[in-house]
């Protein structure tokens, strides 16, 4: 390798002699001035061991690419390729050596073309010399900007770094390193290096890779220069910031630690989401023949009033109205200027807490980096002192900003140590913006500990999660961790550019599918899945996951209420016959939908009470009376005559306490037979109007007392007497006789006709025709 | 411009397309709080602040006044009506005794809250004993039972609107746990019953009741006597319900003002944890950050609210046009056209699930990994048997191994990589502090993440604290510790300053107050001679005597040059402007023959922007004169 540093300088020559190139020069300068312009030169390696990971490198630059054409038209972007067969590369031709190198696109403006390169990048034959590569591309950048252009030269270089670099006659590799790194940064340039490693490497020369490490790692430490080691191709999608946005602080000032010490920072975004382009609307009205037809779509908005449609009001007319509850207050501009809150610009310490009080969680935005002020010694050892004291002691600041003069708001974050492992790169803070009182919503949620026990892992499966959480690691010690934001590109942006790339050659093209490397970013890796296979099937066979059977048939509505439990109480599921009897008083935990054998009483009584449809009522006497009827008839020699008699008392006291429920309900005082009646009863003609108003109500009690439940015991009563007398199961009547279970009297249920005296001559009337 | 007022509780990312995953959520929520206004409630007291002891009714209203002020912020459409019961005199529309419902003028008893409803209810304690007076409802002898009146009065009010449509909540508010403990026998078995009957009715009709216990110094809140048939609570919720042992007044005040608001799910979604094992989350938002409302235009002649009406032109022939079916970007000279299917389907890189892809070690979640509010999730067992069992083993599996999930969050149309951080409950005498369950923090991509500090790298080692700097930093973070710091602590004074003026001028009232704004720095507490020493040895250590140059050299000489500047044109407007007699030149219409050079000398002179057309300017100095 030759290393020869005087012919660098052939611009110049040129600049001197021809004013034509002056004004070249002169156009150069302002581009500059205005920073529109990046120069950039892709350094990549196509040898033999790169070909596996090539067509990553080939979306990856293609993307880079594709995002300048939209957003950085002007930039200027060359191609070098090294570890080819063939040579061509100016150096070569005027100094020989320089072997394997090819230039394949020089140092322009980006266009259409440069994809078409991108896309097919040839495979090369031979180990590549990324040193080699570095100086030809330095010698291109320096020919084609000279001095000029400082901060925005750039040179992206990708390698395995797996193949030896030339000695030379000019000094150790460290050597010449150092010169070039020297000389780059004296010339503004700057480098990332992108190495491919990991399991992407193969069965390298493990003496080559280091003594190449050892090498990109002194670039790192001389100059602006990155060094990035990836090992997965997602993570080379994400190695090289695709889009160029150069930082701009948002904020210039003081950071106060009190009135008396001020430290100088800047502050910048870290974190700022990259969102979808908005695309501009399409109109095709212009005729096919206009090509200088823009097919934009303007909007244009008009006020008008609500109430009368035609009427425009113009802008200037307009005046805000603020939202109070149902009130909408109209504050004009000049006034609300006079009195809103006014903070001043400035960033204020609060104080300083344990880093535990701030849970993760709380973060509300994006990120924000604090910096001292270039060029002050002071404050950058002020932020440095502090930030190394914050993390010695595990403490964060809490800070109080307003970034920008007028600001309205103020924000009060949490600020934490960033700090360098870099000798060239100065301590900063993170700082994260937290809720204020207003921003957070106290929900309550239960303890994990109320949960049934069906709820809870037991220690199998506690064991089983544990296993599951400690091998499906994605940063496993020793090897690299994978899915590291820093290096994850956007899937959906990824889609998007490719499909642009794809719709500009044939615009009819379909979405692309989603690419095989991207879907290590959606969708778990197979290989880790595949390595942890006994440990996922552990996982799958402790636990146990079913649909819930009763959502299936029930509507959404049903999904607010309780689940029934009705299927239960007929099953196998035994439920407790020491359920409280009483259990209209007590609050009955499931909807009941029938009367079961287990419980019939408090079946019964739950239907009784049930309010969601006045079918209920009738329904569980209908039930109640044919279940007494059934244990009537059915019982051998009356050994279940008690229990009848059980279920009778309930159903009488069921159907007089329907009744007496409905006469207590305020509103309603003397309850009688129609709702017709209970509005022309009330005492104000108000109260009648809201009643009316509560049809649903109004219906339910219409059909309660059309149902007249203390009829219908009655009847039933006759009737199962009238039974028991033609299959001679007279003992029934005179055990109903002795608990003195007669009719309902008027006494006791307003609806019944019956009077106390016919209730209490009921059963001696049928003795006389029993004697018969 | 109306918008939907759950908006502020929606995730940013919320869209129809997703609607079907979740339950259909009831978009209004109509409250009646039912306050206990016997004197039992005034007779009990709690130790406050300043060792002042404030009486249970008093803790209620206030948590009441609180979160009304907090609603008509946040939720102004939800409706609320207030009903004391256990009253001296009644006011309900079905003349039951001992219940008052509460309300003001030009509003309906159950209604959306108002400046004035807020403003007075502020002030109702006062007037309280002479106006509502406290007395004892249910007492043995007579057959008056207040509770079930007031019972009654509250599903009264909350007839109107469809169940399907509005949440319908009763909030029960008292410290009597047997609230027919005096009478005895039959009568009070009926009343119990008759009670519990009507509490079920209202239930049955779709409102849920929940009590918000109090407990007294002495005893606590027994819930078992009676409450717990009245609310049907069941053995999960028992605990939620209980009053914790805690008697402070700050405790009872926090746990109350928790209670008051319900949990909204924002999205139900399922969490593949591996191919054939998804489990059934639930999402919550439960940081978001509050803005002030939307604004409303209004015709500034008549009031009266504006519509904005859209309408779309075609730029290249003028034609008015409907909403265009494509998109375009500009693409290597070319217009490259994309449907808004194809949009849509671009973004759908996932099935719109949560799905797991491995667990990480905390310390590999930076401090700038964030980029949006986090989402709260927590397990439903709803539709999925078994969902919450796996949930509480993996979150109890990466709170010991202290990892964090890694997951990608499908959503149509944001989706995102996401860390999923368990978070263990916390609990204090106030309540929880922290609920259970995992924070989704959404993760930035590659191209969000700007490398700022490598901007500010040089060639050489940047300058470094020495050990002894650090030192006197750390003698330094003592001093100004914030031991008691929590989260969320401080109001928004933006939003308190909006709210108070809305508030001032909706009730037209003259003055708007002040408020406190409680992120000011604590001047005092810096001013302490240990804290200033602290910072003044802190600062001597790293910046020795250059301190002033430091600080003086960019900042004071440039401001000092352009204010100097500034203020030598500023006076000699000053003095050109007291050339002319503007009022006369005003009244006689001679301002517009006047150059607007001449004009500045007057907008300088008083302070006033310079810029604009010479209309402008002329109005504005109109405008300045009062004329």
């Amino acid at each position: 390798m030759q290393f020869v540093l005087t012919d660098w300088m052939p611009n110049n020559q040129i600049f001197c002699c021809s004013s034509f190139y002056m004004l070249v020069k002169c156009l150069l300068y302002l581009k500059v001035l205005y920073g529109y312009q990046e120069g950039l030169l892709l350094l990549l390696d196509v040898g033999p061991s790169m070909h596996g990971v090539l067509p990553q490198v080939e979306k990856l630059c293609s993307m880079l690419v594709q995002k300048k054409l939209i957003y950085g038209k002007n930039d200027e972007v060359g191609i070098v390729l090294f570890g080819t067969e063939d040579t061509r590369n100016e150096l070569s031709t005027q100094l020989g050596g320089y072997e394997n190198i090819v230039v394949l696109r020089d140092i322009k403006v980006v266009d259409g073309d440069l994809i078409e390169n991108l896309t097919r990048i040839p495979r090369g034959t031979v180990a590549g010399d990324f040193l080699d590569a570095i100086v030809v591309g330095m010698d291109m950048l320096i020919k084609k900007y000279g001095e000029t252009n400082k901060g925005k030269k750039r040179m992206c270089l990708i390698t395995n770094a797996l193949c030896p670099i030339k000695d030379s006659d000019a000094g150790t590799k460290e050597d010449q390193v150092g010169l070039i790194a020297m000389r780059m940064s004296a010339l503004g340039m700057k480098m990332e290096n992108i190495v491919v490693r990991g399991s992407l490497s193969g069965n390298a020369n493990q003496r080559i890779m280091d003594e190449n490490d050892l090498l990109l790692d002194l670039f790192s430490k001389k100059s602006s220069v990155k060094t990035i080691y990836v090992d997965s191709p997602t993570a080379l999608l994400g190695a090289i910031k695709t889009r160029n946005i150069s930082p701009v602080t948002i904020f210039r000032g003081d950071l106060e630690i009190s009135p008396n010490m001020k430290i100088k920072v800047w502050v910048y975004k870290k974190t700022a989401e990259e969102k979808f382009p908005t695309l501009k609307k399409y109109s095709d009205k212009a005729p096919p023949t206009d090509k200088f037809a823009t097919h934009e779509v303007k909007v244009d908005y008009e006020y008008k009033s609500v109430e009368d449609t035609s009427k425009v009001v113009p802008p200037e007319q307009r005046i805000k109205g603020y939202r109070y509850g149902p009130h909408v207050v109209p504050i004009s501009s000049a006034e609300w200027e006079a009195v809103k809150f006014k903070p001043e610009k400035s960033v204020k310490l609060l104080g300083f807490t344990d880093a535990s009080n701030i849970l993760r969680h709380y973060y509300m935005k994006d990120v924000n980096v604090l910096i001292a002020e270039p060029g002050k010694p002071g404050a950058m050892i002020a932020v440095s002192a502090l930030a190394r004291a914050m993390k010695e002691m595990n403490k964060v600041a809490i800070l109080r900003c307003v970034w920008r003069q007028g600001q309205q708001s103020v924000v009060v974050g949490v600020m934490t140590p960033n700090v360098s492992e870099k000798d060239n790169i100065p301590d900063s803070f993170f700082f994260n913006v937290l809720p204020f009182a207003e921003d957070v919503r106290e929900f309550q949620f239960p303890s994990f500990s109320n949960f049934p026990v069906s709820w809870q892992p037991n220690e199998q499966q506690q064991e089983a999660a544990d296993n599951l959480v400690k091998m499906l690691d994605l940063a496993p010690s020793g090897k690299g961790e994978t899915l590291q934001p820093e290096f994850t590109p956007n899937p959906v942006l990824e889609r998007f550019f490719h499909h642009l790339e794809l719709k500009s050659k044939h615009p009819d093209a379909p979405v692309p599918p989603l690419d095989g490397t991207l879907k290590k970013i959606t969708e778990p890796d197979l290989e880790l899945l595949a390595e942890n296979k006994s440990i996922v099937d552990a996982f799958r066979r402790q636990f146990e996951l079913k649909e819930n059977p009763k959502l299936k048939k029930s509507t959404r509505r049903l999904l607010r209420e309780k689940p029934s439990g009705s299927d239960e109480r007929n099953g196998d599921d035994n439920v407790s016959d020491a359920l409280a009897i009483n259990s209209i008083e007590s609050k009955p935990v499931t909807k009941v939908e029938k009367i079961g054998d287990l419980t019939p009483i408090q079946d019964f009584e739950a239907m009784m009470s049930r309010r969601d449809s006045p079918d209920w009522v009738s329904k569980a006497i209908e039930d109640m009376k044919r279940k007494i009827f059934n244990l009537v008839e059915n019982s051998n020699n009356g050994d279940d005559y008690s229990k009848a008699v059980e279920l009778f008392v309930a159903l009488r006291k069921g159907c007089i306490l329907e009744q007496v429920s409905l006469s207590l309900s305020p509103g309603f005082p003397f309850a009688t037979d129609n709702c017709a009646f209970v509005v022309n009863f009330s005492p104000s003609a108000k109260l009648g109007k809201l009643l009316c108003l509560d049809i649903q109500l109004s219906i339910n009690f219409r059909k309660f007392f059309l149902v007249q439940e203390p009829k219908q015991f009655n009847e039933f009563l006759s009737r199962i007497c009238k039974f028991c007398q033609e299959q001679n199961l007279g003992s029934f009547c005179d055990l109903l006789a002795s608990k003195e279970l007669s009719l309902v009297t008027k006494s006791e249920a307003i609806d019944s006709d019956v009077t106390d005296d016919e209730a209490r001559s009921f059963f001696v009337k049928r003795e006389p025709k029993y004697e018969d | 411009m109306d918008l939907d007022p759950d908006d502020v509780f929606r995730d940013d990312e919320d869209d129809l397309e997703n609607e079907f995953f979740q339950e259909r959520e009831s978009t209004k929520e109509f409250v009646v709080y039912l306050i206990d206004a016997s004197p039992k409630m005034f007779s009990t007291t709690c130790p406050g602040e300043d060792q002042r002891e404030e009486t249970h009714f008093h803790i209620v209203v206030s948590c009441i006044a609180q979160s009304l002020k907090t609603q008509i912020i946040n939720r102004s459409y939800d409706e609320v009506a207030i009903c004391f019961f256990n009253t001296r005199e009644k006011k309900n529309l079905q003349d039951s005794n001992g219940v008052f419902v509460y309300n003001v003028a030009e509003r309906e008893d159950l209604d959306r809250p108002t400046a004035r409803f807020i403003k007075e209810f502020d002030q109702m304690e006062e007037s309280f004993q002479k106006v509502i007076g406290s007395q004892y409802g249910i007492v043995s002898g007579s057959r008056e039972n207040s509770l079930y009146n007031a019972l009654w009065v509250a599903q009264g009010l909350l007839r109107k609107g469809s169940a399907k449509t509005a949440d319908k909540r009763i909030l029960l508010f008292t410290n009597e746990d047997d609230p027919f403990g005096s009478i005895k026998g039959a009568v009070k078995s009926d009343m119990t019953r008759t009670t519990l009957q009507r509490a079920k009715d209202a239930q049955d009709l779709g409102i849920s009741i929940e009590l918000l216990p109090l407990s007294r110094p002495d005893e606590e809140f027994n819930i078992s006597l009676f409450y717990a048939d009245l609310i049907g609570v069941e053995g999960d919720d028992l605990a939620l319900v209980l009053p914790s042992a805690g008697h402070k007044l700050e405790d009872m005040k926090d746990q109350l003002r928790k209670r008051l608001f319900t949990k909204r799910i924002v999205r139900r979604i399922s969490f593949i944890i591996s191919n054939g094992l998804s489990i059934e989350l639930n999402t919550y938002a439960l940081i978001r950050p509050t803005v002030p409302g939307t604004i409303t235009w209004l015709d500034s002649v008549t009031n009266c609210p504006l519509k904005t009406e859209r309408s779309l032109i075609c730029a290249d022939t003028g034609a008015l046009m409907r909403e265009p079916p494509k998109r375009f970007q500009p693409y290597k000279n070319e217009n490259i056209k994309f449907s808004t299917q194809e949009l849509s389907e671009i973004k759908r890189v996932s099935n719109g699930h949560l799905r797991l892809l491995g667990f990480k070690p905390l310390s590999c979640l930076k401090d700038y990994h964030n980029l949006r509010p986090s989402t709260f999730v927590f397990p439903s067992d709803k539709e999925v048997i078994g969902s919450t069992r796996i949930f509480i083993a993996l979150l109890r599996s990466m709170l010991r191994l202290k990892r964090f999930a890694v997951a990608f969050y499908g959503n149509p149309t944001h989706p995102q990589l996401v860390a999923l951080v368990a978070q263990d409950e916390i609990v204090t005498a106030g309540g929880q502090i922290e609920p259970p369950g995992m924070h989704m923090i959404y993760l930035p991509y590659c191209d969000d993440i700007r490398n700022v500090e490598e901007h500010h790298s040089d060639a050489n080692a940047v300058p470094r604290a020495t050990d002894d700097q650090v030192k006197k930093a750390i003698a330094l973070m003592k001093r100004i510790d914030l031991k008691e710091f929590s989260v969320c602590q401080f109001a928004n004074p933006s939003l308190q300053r909006h709210y108070a003026v809305l508030q001032a001028l909706a009730l037209e009232e003259d003055e708007i107050p002040e408020i406190n704004d409680e992120t000011a720095p604590d001047e005092e507490g810096m001013a302490r001679p240990g804290v200033v020493n602290a910072i003044e040895e802190f600062k001597l250590s790293v910046y020795g005597d250059s301190y002033d140059e430091e600080n003086a050299h960019a900042g004071n000489g440039k401001v000092s040059e352009a204010s100097k500047k500034r203020k030598a044109v500023a006076e000699n407007a000053v003095k050109e402007s007291a050339n002319y007699d503007w009022a006369d030149l005003a009244d006689n219409g001679k301002l517009k023959d006047m150059t607007v050079a001449e004009f500045k000398y007057y907008l300088t002179a008083h302070n006033l922007p310079v810029t604009g057309k010479k209309e402008a300017l002329i109005s504005r100095i109109l405008t300045h004169m009062g004329k």
